[in-house]
């Protein structure tokens, strides 16, 4: 199938290094302590932190750090077919374990100690790039909890189909067996904290791929921290003196 | 917007847009381009600054690890957090809800990283005698507060073991009965003396915890402990019976227009935190009067309408309050 067509658009009008438009929002569970709708295309998800609150079994209380817990769901209606989903099998623990890790290497979890928090995800309309969009959506969550953090972690993924690489894959390019590499990266360290590749590629394409998806990833927070600073200027100008 | 659920119509829209941007005016005059967010760089002086809360030090930066407002403060930088979980400090006042009773202890929910600790000897005993805990008194905590309980206490401090401690020494902190707990985001509670009112015109207590919860009940007169003590000194096993008998009977109820009020008086606090403006006394009163001389009954102090009303209020009261400056 061609994926990139001759005039060098992919199958939804993209040019290959483009992103999908992204929209944020913060605040949308109300009882939660952060909480933020993030969304790439297609692809939306939601996030809320609860916590740094009581653990809740004491046995994975920690004495010198906070415990960090984290758990992804798709919701029924979220692809194409409907189709119930059990809720522990093994994707979502994989991605729930997966986005724990990132999370974690960012909360600076030595200031919270004896507490936990919690980080729920959920995919409400699934198109490709889910995990990424998760993890935008927990950066976000969590900067608006309060929860001190290192820097801000953001994730994008990026492909390579019909030889050019291609940046924020959708469910079709996704699905069509090529490469997907998904990067996550805290943008001021210039770490990477998370890098995941189905499939194999030659050693110079893949630090191409990569590459695109760093930019992929310093775009997502180019954009997060303007969202973020609005919102912050926001709830400064309400409060008052 | 956060907790409003809210239908506007395009001129409430307008309106709400209009009052927003009034106060926006203001503070912009006031503050600069203080607001940071995660990993932001603060620019300091040269190592001679004390970094404080909300910030981190990397390579030669400073960066901070909260969304909120840098204050400087002699040579501490630090940045305020917004919307966070309550951070206690040793003196603040502090309403909560008991969720266990442990061992000479009570477990409260204050809105902290971790449950608070209430011991039992850290409170007085409600006949108001000074004397040592002892094993009855032990079995009968659950005559004093039981789960789910409101309680006002008074943050004593952090023990060395990193758990946070209250107490309760005086009349004025305990349970609190007959009204209703609100729980608003603690930056909008500002620490001051006073943290108890009573407004003698509704018959209402309120107060308003440094945590973010905050008491709108029935007001109690506070008994003095000490008047009360030398009354009944010469028979305490009779004192602690009719005690006993006082609360059981409790023939009175609140009244309908106590009730009304409180109600209207926790309205016009959940409004200002779904705006997230600071909640005061000041401002609720204000609220309250506004609310009765619109005639608007109290489910209707939740409407769209109203929140447009309070926030035009709001503006306003910003707009002559810096002016007066």
């Amino acid at each position: 199938m061609e994926y990139v067509n001759p005039e060098g658009l992919r199958l939804d009008g993209r040019r290959p290094m483009e992103m999908r438009q992204l929209r944020a929002e913060i605040g949308v569970v109300s009882r939660a302590d952060g909480s933020a709708a993030f969304e790439m295309g297609n692809t939306k998800v939601i996030a809320a932190v609860y916590g740094p609150r009581e653990v809740q079994n004491r046995s994975q209380q920690m004495n010198d750090q906070a415990l960090v817990r984290c758990e992804y769901s798709m919701a029924n209606f979220s692809t194409g077919d409907r189709r119930r989903k059990t809720k522990g099998d093994r994707r979502s623990t994989e991605i729930s374990l997966v986005i724990r890790q990132t999370m974690e290497a960012c909360i600076l979890t030595h200031l919270m100690p004896r507490s936990q928090i919690d980080i729920y995800v959920q995919v409400l309309q699934a198109d490709g790039g889910t995990r990424s969009a998760c993890i935008n959506a927990a950066t976000l969550a969590l900067a608006d909890a309060g929860i001190p953090m290192r820097d801000l972690v953001t994730s994008c993924s990026a492909g390579y189909l019909n030889s050019t690489p291609l940046l924020d894959l959708n469910y079709l390019e996704d699905s069509a067996g090529g490469a997907d590499v998904t990067v996550g990266i805290l943008p001021k360290m210039d770490k990477v904290t998370l890098l995941q590749m189905d499939a194999k590629l030659p050693m110079d394409i893949f630090e191409n791929v990569m590459q695109l998806a760093v930019e992929g990833c310093k775009a997502v927070e180019s954009y997060i921290r303007e969202i973020l600073l609005e919102n912050a200027k926001m709830l400064e100008i309400r409060r008052g003196a | 917007m956060r907790g409003i659920q809210l239908s506007f119509s395009n001129t409430q829209k307008l309106r709400l847009e209009k009052a927003l941007a009034q106060l926006e005016s203001i503070s912009s005059k006031v503050n600069s381009n203080a607001t940071v967010i995660v990993a932001d760089t603060i620019p300091v002086d040269e190592d001679a600054a004390l970094k404080g809360h909300g910030t981190l030090e990397m390579g030669k930066n400073v960066i901070a690890t909260v969304c909120g407002v840098v204050e400087r403060v002699n040579k501490l930088v630090y940045v305020r957090s917004l919307r966070a979980r309550y951070k206690p400090e040793i003196g603040d006042i502090i309403v909560g809800r008991v969720i266990e009773v442990a061992p000479k202890r009570w477990r409260l929910e204050i809105n902290f990283s971790q449950d608070a600790v209430l011991m039992l000897s850290s409170m007085n005993l409600p006949d108001g005698i000074q004397r040592r805990r002892t094993a009855v008194d032990e079995l009968n905590m659950r005559s004093i507060f039981v789960e789910s309980d409101v309680i006002c206490a008074e943050v004593r401090g952090f023990q060395h073991d990193g758990s946070l401690h209250l107490q309760a020494r005086s009349q004025k902190y305990g349970k609190l009965e007959r009204g209703k707990l609100l729980k608003i985001p603690p930056y909008l509670v500002k620490r001051r003396k006073q943290h108890f009112h009573h407004l003698d015109q509704y018959g209402v207590d309120l107060i308003f915890g440094c945590n973010g919860f905050i008491w709108v009940g029935e007001h109690v007169d506070v008994k003095d402990a000490m008047v009360e003590d030398q009354v009944n000194k010469p028979d305490p096993q009779n004192t602690n019976s009719a005690s006993l008998l006082g609360s059981s009977e409790e023939p009175t109820y609140t009244p309908l227009e106590t009730r009304q009020y409180i109600c209207r008086i926790a309205n016009a606090i959940t409004v200002f935190s779904a705006l997230s403006f600071m909640v005061n006394l000041e401002a609720v009163i204000e609220t309250v009067t506004l609310s009765l001389s619109l005639n608007l009954g109290v489910h209707e102090m939740l409407e769209a309408e109203f929140h447009v009303q309070v926030a035009e209020q709001e503006a306003e009261r910003r707009c002559t309050s810096s002016r007066r400056k």
